[in-house]
């Protein structure tokens, strides 16, 4: 053996007494001085929102602007990764941001699969480049009454179904979350039924207006936004726009959704933003946009109605909310 | 244990008082610092929703721990920790009405008759109202003993609908509403033993009684 065994003399017959015993003074004060910092960088985690702000991620290029984009002034790249909720990290909408900093988003594989003619597994470097990347300026409207505006950055959702070749008897699209206990403390507890599953009808998904975002202000979609792939239907509440997705995968019946499990009286499959569908708990006539002091009136399919209204003509919205 | 003299409580009540004040001191402080994070509103709700139901705990513990413990000049501070729970109550409500609701009385009646989380909070201070009026030494005097002790026991079921008020509004994840619930179970739970014990000694007194009778 070449490695050698520590020795057994132990350190206290080498060192001098003065010197050891200083050592251990020095080390209390180590002690108390990586406790004050300890409490230090507690407060400032707490305190200061500033401090939690990602570092600038990694630009993307190529990005195309399109027509689907709002004129509104965008909520500020702070706001818009410090306010939201991701409740694989914590039901916190301050937490998230720090506590997915470590999270792992390479290497990725999202896997297309049920009723398609070609089942497969995509890198997500490869679903990077399906389609031109576009900026897409969207409403963003929460079911607890808050919205804010996000430049995100996709691609057409449509273009990887398309890829997908899903087959005629296809009716609706169903969306996994990773699962990651190890990464997302929430996942080790039954906070939600994990992993996060969503739905989509098929003409839904198809829509030009849904997409899979992976960038946010012409950078790479912080890992707080649900990187590094999420969906994004802006006509519906922000839960429907699954996040950190792993699996798409395409059948004939309607799939279940995690927050209509949890509760179906209160979030049905559609989930549409709908001012005259009141939630339970909440009124959904009005929202805060974040930033702004006074609510203002909720519009519509969250004013996408002119594109989307058509996909549900026939369909009593109060009842299939 | 020997009582506290008078000035030192008098001396106590003032460290108390401002700590108490703390959390409405940090929330307007982190206000004008831009602390409050992208939504203020929610967080001042929050904020005052927690420091009420904390200081109505906090209230309810104050006999129990009295009794145990034998500190008994604690009694000098409840009257104070019961008007901050009023206190971080009515801005709870104030920032339901002013900030999220803008006056609109309309919207307040349907939310108080529709949602019932609202239903629960709203009763939860509307029990604390009474309780504070009548918070003064004169009122205690005006009522007798008696019956002033009976009207603030009122406190009990303001405690219980604020946790369920907090219980119902909670998407997922009951972790604090429960964490409340249980100190409030514990709390209650100690009067009713007392009480049962109470009784069951009137009823061997009155036992007694009879049998000398």
């Amino acid at each position: 053996m070449l490695i050698k065994k520590p020795s057994d003399i132990p350190s206290s017959e080498i060192t001098p007494k003065p010197s050891y015993l200083s050592r251990r003074k020095f080390m209390a004060g180590a002690i108390a001085a990586g406790a004050a910092l300890a409490g230090g960088f507690y407060l400032r985690e707490h305190m200061d929102s500033e401090a939690t702000v990602q570092a600038a991620g990694v630009k993307l290029s190529g990005i195309v602007k399109s027509p689907f984009s709002t004129s509104e002034t965008p909520n500020s790249f702070k706001d818009i990764t410090n306010y939201n909720n991701y409740y694989e990290f914590s039901t916190d909408k301050y937490e998230p941001n720090g506590l997915s900093k470590d999270f792992r988003t390479r290497p990725w594989t999202v896997s297309i699969e049920g009723m398609v003619k070609k089942p497969k597994k995509l890198d997500i470097d490869t679903i990077l480049k399906l389609s031109p990347l576009e900026e897409r300026i969207y409403r963003h409207r929460c079911v607890e009454g808050w919205s804010m505006v996000i430049p995100w950055v996709g691609i057409p959702l449509s273009a990887l179904i398309k890829q997908a070749e899903p087959l005629p008897s296809a009716k609706f699209v169903a969306f996994q979350t990773i699962s990651a206990p190890d990464q997302m403390p929430n996942q080790k507890r039954d906070v939600l039924d994990w992993p996060y599953v969503e739905g989509l009808r098929m003409d839904e998904a198809m829509h030009p207006l849904a997409i899979l975002a992976v960038g946010l202000y012409d950078e790479v979609l912080p890992n707080v936004d649900g990187a590094p792939l999420r969906l994004v239907v802006p006509w519906k509440y922000g839960f429907k726009s699954i996040k950190a997705i792993v699996k798409i995968s395409f059948t004939d019946s309607m799939p279940p959704t995690t927050w209509n499990r949890m509760a179906a009286n209160e979030y049905g499959f559609y989930s549409n933003v709908n001012p005259q569908k009141d939630h339970p708990r909440w009124s959904q006539a009005s929202e805060r946009r974040i930033g702004e002091f006074r609510k203002r009136p909720t519009l519509m399919f969250n004013g996408y109605a002119d594109q989307v209204a058509g996909l549900y003509s026939g369909l009593d919205l109060n009842k299939n909310y | 244990m020997k009582p506290l003299p008078e000035k030192f409580v008098r001396a106590l009540k003032v460290p108390v008082f401002v700590g108490c004040l703390a959390p409405a001191f940090v929330l307007t402080w982190k206000g004008f610092h831009d602390g409050l994070g992208a939504n203020p509103i929610d967080v001042i709700t929050r904020s005052t929703g927690k420091w009420t139901l904390t200081f109505l705990l906090i209230t309810l513990s104050v006999t129990p721990v009295r009794k145990l413990s034998g500190l008994t000049w604690l009694i000098k501070f409840r009257r104070m920790l019961g008007l901050y729970a009023f206190f971080y109550g009515s801005l709870h409500l104030m920032t339901y009405i002013w900030l999220d609701k803008f006056f609109d009385v309309h919207e307040m009646l349907h939310d108080i008759a529709k949602r019932k989380f609202i239903t629960a909070g709203v009763t939860a201070w509307t029990l604390m109202l009474p309780l504070a009026l009548t918070s003064t030494t004169g009122w205690i005097r005006r009522m007798g003993g008696k019956r002033w002790q009976k009207l603030h026991r009122l406190i009990y079921f303001s405690a219980t609908a604020g946790v369920v008020h907090f219980i119902w509004l909670v998407k997922a994840d009951l972790r604090l509403p429960f964490t409340y619930g249980s100190i409030l179970a514990v709390l209650l739970t100690y009067r009713a033993i007392v009480w049962l014990m109470a009784r069951a000694r009137t009823r061997r007194a009155i036992a007694g009684q009879a049998v000398r009778a």
